[in-house]
């Protein structure tokens, strides 16, 4: 029995949820649950996990495209079933993981996934650029300002080495979101590339009565920009719609989201902003958020130069400078932000200072300050 | 569907990361649909701007979320990616896949959809993408009779739960992460599936304070592993990282090849002061540690968490739309994490936070923006937790205390021609 069609109620099953997860478990985690002990980074990309019971666990752990096919993954899992029980699994940063139970099983891995062209870079690990997570972009998203899978493409080719080696001071996190809805929630970043808009809505007088609840988009911009209007369609016909003050504009996209008859995108508009020096984990200093540094670089397709240059430049100006276990923004907070902008030759424009909700909290207050060259 | 000219992403098959654009074209040989998602995205790369339209309500029936409906703006052009709706599969706990199942999945999808797949959306989802709308309930049916696997979450609902690795593979997690997200995600199918908040709300469950899954960035609720005793110590193992016997940070952070210094490496870095060597035996004040990982992550042999173990509870955390972005805020410092129970101390605060949001929080305000426009007082005392200091980096440096009028000996009644008797105008 199939589905039918004419009775789509039938047999129906619901809410079962996901397929538990000791299901998918190989032999030695499951030997091992709650058991171990330590861990090494044996080199780049392999890691060894120790338990009490002696039992080792070594991981091979490669680069991936996040956007995958099925010939892919079955590729992947003729891997994992040549070698590793046929168990293969995911990391948060779109990496995939080959386990295996011992040393002798780790060479033979290796050399099977450099035997299959560029598909599986082994690294990730350790003072790194770990894989970029990303949103959709162009690929399928109707909100973006820039590309997603694109970017990261060119962004990872020429960061290549760093993800395949334990060069830098300490890990290097970058991700990107191609707008500021940021799916891909890049706002505690080491290096975040996010997707910004900087021409307000239009407003598609023709559409907007059979595709927008007016009274959602005025209320949906956080900055009172919209207010309703009675205005002449097309056709000549007043109707009701809005209008914006552009002026007032902070390009958030946030109406195009409730009111499809809003798009803002542009290909001049539209583009890319760096902010650097977030960071998630607890360690040492508390989770931060990313701070703009850069505020706006142009779409360039294929290979986004600008962008790729300056992720570049931010992330070996660091590297070179900053102390040991030093994350990004521990670096530019011990040295100050204007010596970071100085070093990294990044120009500072008014863009970078705060004039949003609790700006003030990021005015300086102090008469402590470095003498950079910003002082004339 | 034939095959398109597609120079600027043909030159993205170049470079030494893998290619996503080899990869489309690798499935395009059997699922031709995929020339026209590589087409569409040349269109895009020229034109520098999306072909997808807004969104539009699909799905399946009984469920209000886990599709995403997506149509392309130029369905003449490109017919095989006219209806490219989303899938988004609920992932097992950390991502681990047996790869019969995986290749089950890959049959399924090769018949029902375009054969591109995202391992995995940002918020943990498997997610199948792009199939037209009428291949959805079959998709459906056979996903759940065949394969056992049900869809995640999207729109006003519980999202998707996601962990980090966990007991599984990781000595640091304070409590069982996968136990904990597989738990709640079966607790709350119905909030998962069938949306009923006012805005979207995420789990996200991190063993410790390291923080795997971004938890405290990007989850209303997170669970994040901690303990409250001490940290176990192997004095041995710490005198061989001096030594060198023994290679610090796992060998994950070689810096320039210098000597461990554990004075410059672990006790300088220490955000509490909290350690120091009395010859060669470390000593840690554990009152005064406020376990931040660095030294159990710099020296991972010798240090481990203590045994008594549990979770801080952070919530409203979000990304900047739409009063800018939040981090979570430590609501309830320690709760144990006891699956003997099923969670009950961490579903009491779940519960008791939805009930007051499912009913004062406006329309697509998420947890975060309710805290801060009802304030954080009157959030902890909807949550019954009592203030303490552990709930704030420093006291408030203004004096507009909102007072309530019973906290007021005498409360607010006054009499004015009582006041002007005794205070002439």
């Amino acid at each position: 029995m199939g589905y039918d069609p004419q009775n789509p109620m039938k047999d129906r099953i619901t809410d079962i949820g996901p397929p538990h997860y000791e299901k998918m478990f190989p032999q030695v985690i499951k030997d091992n649950y709650g058991k171990w002990l330590y861990h090494e980074i044996v080199k780049p990309g392999v890691l060894k996990h120790v338990s009490e019971t002696g039992a080792e666990c070594y991981t091979v752990r490669v680069g991936s495209a996040r956007l995958l096919s099925l010939e892919f993954i079955r590729e992947v899992c003729d891997v994992a079933d040549k070698h590793c029980d046929g168990v293969v699994r995911w990391t948060t940063r779109n990496n995939i993981e080959f386990m295996v139970d011992a040393e002798s099983k780790v060479q033979p891995l290796l050399d099977d996934l450099a035997g299959r062209g560029n598909k599986f870079p082994v690294g990730g690990t350790g003072a790194c650029v770990s894989n970029v997570v990303h949103t959709q972009g162009w690929l399928h998203c109707h909100t973006p300002a820039t590309d997603a899978s694109g970017v990261v493409k060119a962004v990872m080719d020429e960061l290549f080495d760093h993800f395949t080696n334990m060069d830098l001071p300490a890990k290097c996190k970058v991700a990107l979101a191609c707008c500021l809805n940021m799916c891909g929630a890049v706002h505690c970043s080491d290096i975040a590339i996010l997707g910004v808009h900087r021409k307000p809505p239009m407003v598609d007088h023709d559409a907007i009565t059979g595709l927008c609840e007016l009274p959602l988009a005025v209320a949906s911009c956080p900055l009172g920009a919209i207010k309703p209007a009675t205005v002449k369609d097309s056709s000549g016909k007043e109707i009701k719609s809005v209008k914006v003050n552009a002026d007032r504009c902070m390009f958030c996209g946030n109406c195009y989201t409730m009111c499809p008859a809003m798009p803002l995108a542009d290909p001049e508009g539209s583009g890319i902003a760096i902010l650097v020096g977030g960071k998630v984990s607890n360690t040492r200093s508390g989770p931060t958020f990313s701070k703009l540094v850069i505020p706006f670089l142009p779409n360039t397709p294929p290979r986004w130069p600008e962008t790729v240059a300056a992720v570049k430049n931010i992330l070996e100006t660091w590297a070179a400078n900053a102390r040991k276990y030093e994350r990004v923004g521990e670096w530019a907070e011990r040295i100050g932000w204007e010596k970071f902008f100085e070093i990294t030759e990044i120009p500072f424009t008014d863009k970078s200072i705060d004039d949003y909700r609790l700006a003030y909290d990021t005015w300086r207050t102090t008469t402590q300050f470095k003498f950079t060259s910003h002082i004339k | 569907m034939p095959k398109h000219e597609t120079p600027l992403m043909d030159e993205l098959e170049k470079g030494p990361w893998p290619s996503f654009v080899s990869d489309l074209k690798r499935q395009a040989e059997k699922n031709p649909q995929c020339w026209d998602i590589v087409g569409q995205m040349e269109l895009s790369f020229k034109d520098r701007m999306t072909h997808w339209k807004h969104g539009g309500i699909v799905g399946v029936f009984g469920y209000g979320g886990g599709i995403v409906g997506r149509y392309s703006d130029v369905p003449q052009q490109f017919p095989g990616v006219a209806h490219f709706h989303t899938v988004r599969l609920n992932q097992p706990s950390s991502k681990f896949y047996r790869t019969d199942i995986l290749r089950k999945l890959c049959d399924l999808w090769e018949r029902r959809g375009s054969g591109m797949t995202n391992f995995h959306g940002s918020t943990g989802d498997l997610i199948l993408l792009g199939t037209r709308t009428e291949e959805l309930e079959p998709l459906f049916y056979e996903l759940t009779h065949d394969l056992e696997w049900d869809l995640g979450g999207s729109g006003s609902n519980l999202r998707t739960p996601a962990c980090c690795i966990g007991k599984a593979r990781c000595e640091w997690s304070c409590y069982d992460t996968q136990a904990t997200c597989y738990g709640m995600t079966m607790k709350y199918q119905d909030e998962i599936h069938r949306p009923a908040f006012p805005y979207k709300f995420k789990f996200k469950f991190s063993g410790c304070a390291n923080d795997c899954v971004a938890a405290i960035a990007r989850s209303d609720l997170s669970a994040i592993g901690t303990w409250r005793d001490n940290i176990r110590i192997n004095q041995d193992e710490v005198k061989k990282y001096i030594t060198g016997d023994n290679v610090a940070n796992g060998g994950g952070i070689p810096g320039k090849g210098e000597k461990f210094d554990i004075q410059k490496e672990v006790i300088d870095l220490c955000p509490t002061g909290c350690m120091w060597m009395e010859g060669d035996t470390l000593k840690i004040d554990d009152a005064e540690c406020t376990r931040c990982m660095h030294c159990l992550n710099v020296m991972p042999k010798a240090l481990r968490p203590g045994v008594d173990q549990g979770a801080s509870i952070m919530m409203g955390a979000k990304a900047p739309i739409l009063d800018g972005a939040q981090l979570g805020t430590l609501i309830v410092p320690f709760i144990k994490m006891d699956p003997d129970n099923e969670f009950e101390e961490l579903v009491d605060v779940i519960e008791k936070c939805w009930d007051y949001w499912m009913e004062h929080g406006k329309n697509r305000e998420r947890l975060g923006e309710t805290i801060q426009r009802v304030g954080l007082p009157t959030f902890l005392r909807v949550m019954e937790l009592e203030p303490i200091p552990q709930h704030v980096k420093e006291p408030r440096s203004n004096p507009y205390v909102f007072w309530r009028e019973e906290e007021v000996e005498g409360g607010w009644q006054r009499d004015v021609k009582e006041f002007r008797a005794k205070h002439a105008q």
